[in-house]
């Protein structure tokens, strides 16, 4: 590996980092889609500013075009306000024309701009080794590095000093107000450091790719656990997952480092939604098999403890008064039996104490409709660990 | 080439000529369909399923070899179209929000996307030049075939829209109504969503992958200012569209290094201001005006309520009293005496003021359902 190697690395899984903590915010506040607003109407404030400064990594033209971000928010808002279209019109009617605007002034301007549409689009992470830092004669490494880690410092003092707030103003934006946090504050907090934070990677990755460096650890994060911190380190880890891998996909098929990352954060989400052990697909599935054996058992039992006469106890005629299917019928019945709920004498099937105990307090429950008793009531009797 | 000779040229140029009907026609698609995802509050599905079709386009390149424009667009409209339910299902399966699951799909396509075009510029194939046209958008590249599908897809679902039109409407304003009344919801909302995609992939030959959805949401915004009605409001999304197509490739042909997408975008962005700004109901000037009038309309009536307190201690309500006695607190200024002068609610002589009988009536009729309410 050589330095730029390193560097090209580094600097992506920084900006990853950085993109990760707000993102965790956004992805909890229901905001996710003003990440995409900000990236693309950045894009005047970053050719404002670059005529201004004539420096890419100038800090005053991340100051600048952060500016821009935060007046995206303003002006979606003001839409919002006057109520003449949805919450979603307002952020889509805003950033296309803000970005078309950025994209024509680039194109007008395209001799005295070293910036391409290509680079808007994509970033130009292979190249930011060869920009340095030079302080008198010392290279202090590339520009970019230097820029999006004083960023990711920014945005992790800020995270670990209002974590609190953060976290109240999001989960409980009434508690929070009554305890006297002011959410309104936070609200734009929260914009501000989201407007810088895509301002550094934009250069590193472009106007599309460092909403998916945003949404998508926070996402993949948010369907594998429910505690923010968790939630916080895990999408810190796919993200440097992901500058990681990234960076070598994109070397070996020599194509864009951002797209390769993008796509391994694709993959990385695809798994997850598919396998996650509580929110994903397959799982989601397998609860639903599982709801309604439980649901077949109940009704079973129930219907045991309704019917006194024999002969409606017999193993034979329950297929056809509860109308099920032979197969069903027996797995309802092994699990019943696995779980000491009934005895089975001469194919009659009797409940037992167990069951007898278990019906009456699941019409109890039937009938209160207590929302959390049947979680109980599965674990009191051992239910399905036969 | 300036402005004035692109349209004198219209109509003798075969080549103008047809990108122009081109961009006209895929504007009126586009507000047309876009109304409906204004008001499904889908309004950033268009962003979403434009830049989901974008690995579709590069895919389809990678696969056929050729850059025949229907392959690329039916690549796109199938990875649309598999972005569009994916959203769908993360939304039905998991705890991840609308918005976030359209940012998801949003950018992991884009970017997987963007990872394959610059897979594809690295290929030893003289024939890959010019797929990232799709990404602005050149509205040059329309051939008469291209203009062709444009209006067989406007006439097919202009067709479609006007079969079902009663179920969509009823859709739009009252899904749980539509599903109660024994309407098949699902099929409307797959017929609706995949009418949307298929104007999408239209549209990235033309406005590009970025800016489609804008396309899709401006026009329809701007409509929906100008009235309630359903009907009105897509035909008026029909024309700003067309307008703005039109007007769009119009002054980015007549400018170097103009690409159509973006100068299409603000044209519909301009449609949209001067609607938010001038139309007749909703419109903010209006509100304004309207608040004013009725500021003026309630400072008349609190003077002439003051007015009818003072007479309703005097035996005579005709007696008059001094100007003086009337101040700002009361509503009262010059303009609203003269008001109430003209309306013949009072009598002005000199320095001083009566209450003539009609004006007495009128003050009296402003107690009117108070009393009412204290006889109950």
């Amino acid at each position: 590996m050589s330095t730029a190697q390193i560097e090209i690395q580094l600097i992506a899984a920084l900006a990853a980092m950085a993109c990760a903590i707000p993102g965790v915010f956004l992805v909890l506040r229901k905001m996710a889609m003003i990440s995409d607003a900000i990236s693309h109407s950045i894009l005047p404030g970053l050719v404002v500013g670059f005529f201004i400064t004539q420096d890419l990594n100038s800090p005053w033209l991340i100051l600048l075009a952060a500016v821009t971000g935060v007046l995206t928010v303003v002006l979606v808002e003001f839409i919002q306000k006057t109520r003449l279209v949805k919450e979603d019109t307002a952020i889509g009617l805003v950033f296309p024309a803000l970005f078309s605007v950025g994209v024509i002034l680039i194109a007008q301007n395209a001799n005295d701009v070293h910036l391409d549409i290509d680079a808007v689009l994509l970033g130009e992470l292979a190249f930011a080794p060869f920009d340095r830092l030079l302080v008198g004669n010392l290279d202090l490494g590339p520009k970019s590095l230097w820029v999006i880690g004083s960023i990711l410092l920014l945005s992790l003092s800020l995270l670990i000093l209002f974590f609190k707030e953060l976290k109240m103003s999001t989960f409980d934006k009434g508690l929070a107000t009554s305890l006297g946090f002011s959410p309104l504050l936070i609200h734009y907090g929260l914009m501000s450091v989201s407007s810088v934070t895509i301002v550094g990677a934009f250069d590193a990755v472009g106007a599309v790719l460092v909403v998916a460096l945003i949404i998508a650890p926070a996402a993949t994060a948010y369907l594998l656990t429910n505690s923010l911190k968790k939630m916080l380190v895990l999408s810190l880890l796919f993200g440097v997952f992901s500058a990681l891998v990234g960076y070598w996909l994109a070397h070996w098929l020599d194509a864009s480092i951002a797209g390769s990352m993008t796509s391994v954060l694709g993959v990385l989400f695809l798994l997850v939604f598919l396998f996650a052990p509580k929110q994903g697909v397959i799982s989601a599935i397998f609860k639903e098999k599982q709801q309604r054996k439980e649901v077949s058992l109940l009704v079973f039992l129930l219907h045991l403890q309704n019917h006194e006469d024999p002969r409606e106890r017999h193993v034979n005629h329950l297929q056809e008064h509860i109308n099920w299917h032979r197969i069903q019928a027996k797995t309802v019945v092994d699990l019943a039996q696995k779980n000491n709920l009934i005895e089975i004498e001469n194919q009659v099937i009797n409940l037992s104490e167990k069951g007898l105990q278990f019906t009456e307090e699941a019409l109890k429950y039937i009938t209160t409709n207590k929302p959390t008793a049947i979680e109980d009531l599965k674990n009191k009797f051992f239910l399905f660990r036969g | 080439m300036n402005i004035t000779e692109y349209f004198s040229m219209l109509f003798t140029d075969y080549t103008l000529g047809v990108i122009t009907l081109g961009t006209a026609v895929l504007g009126a698609v586009c507000g047309m369909l876009g109304s409906f995802a204004v008001l499904r509050r889908q309004s950033l599905l268009g962003d979403a399923i434009s830049h989901a079709a974008l690995p579709g386009i590069a895919l389809a390149f990678l696969l056929t070899g050729t850059k025949q424009t229907h392959f690329l667009l039916l690549g796109a409209l199938i990875s649309g179209l598999l972005g569009t339910f994916w959203i769908k299902s993360i939304v039905k399966k998991t705890r991840l929000k609308n918005d976030t699951a359209l940012g998801l799909i949003l950018s992991l396509f884009f970017g997987f996307g963007m990872l394959l075009l610059t897979f594809i510029q690295k290929l030893p194939n003289a024939n890959q030049a010019g797929l990232d046209k799709y990404l602005f958008g050149q509205a040059a590249t329309l051939m008469v075939q291209d203009v062709y599908v444009m209006i067989g897809v406007t006439g097919v679902s202009l067709f479609f829209l006007l079969l079902f039109w009663k179920e969509l409407k009823l859709l739009l304003f009252d899904p749980d109504y539509t599903l109660t009344l024994g309407f098949n919801t699902r099929f409307l909302d797959i017929l609706i969503t995949s009418f949307i995609v298929l104007a999408i992939v239209l549209g990235l030959q033309t406005v590009g992958v970025v800016l489609m959805s804008a396309m899709l949401l401006a026009p329809a915004a701007a409509a929906r200012q100008w009235t309630n009605r359903l009907s009105v409001m897509i035909f008026l999304a029909a024309i700003f569209g067309a307008f703005s197509g039109v007007l769009g490739t119009a002054i980015s042909a007549s400018q170097n290094n103009l690409s159509t997408g973006p100068v299409i975008v603000l044209v519909a962005a301009v449609f949209v201001l001067l609607s938010f700004v001038f139309a007749p109901q909703r419109g903010l000037l209006a509100r304004r005006i309207r608040f004013y009038r009725n500021r003026k309309e309630l400072n008349l009536r609190k003077t002439l309520s003051v007015m009818y307190h003072i007479a309703q201690n005097h035996k005579d309500i005709s007696h008059p009293h001094a100007i003086k006695i009337l101040n700002n607190f009361h509503g009262y200024t010059r303009k609203t005496l003269n008001k109430l002068e003209e309306k013949n609610w009072v009598e002005i002589r000199g320095n001083q003021w009566s209450l003539t009988a009609k004006g007495y009536q009128e003050a009296e009729n402003f107690y009117k359902p108070n009393e009412a309410i204290q006889d109950i």
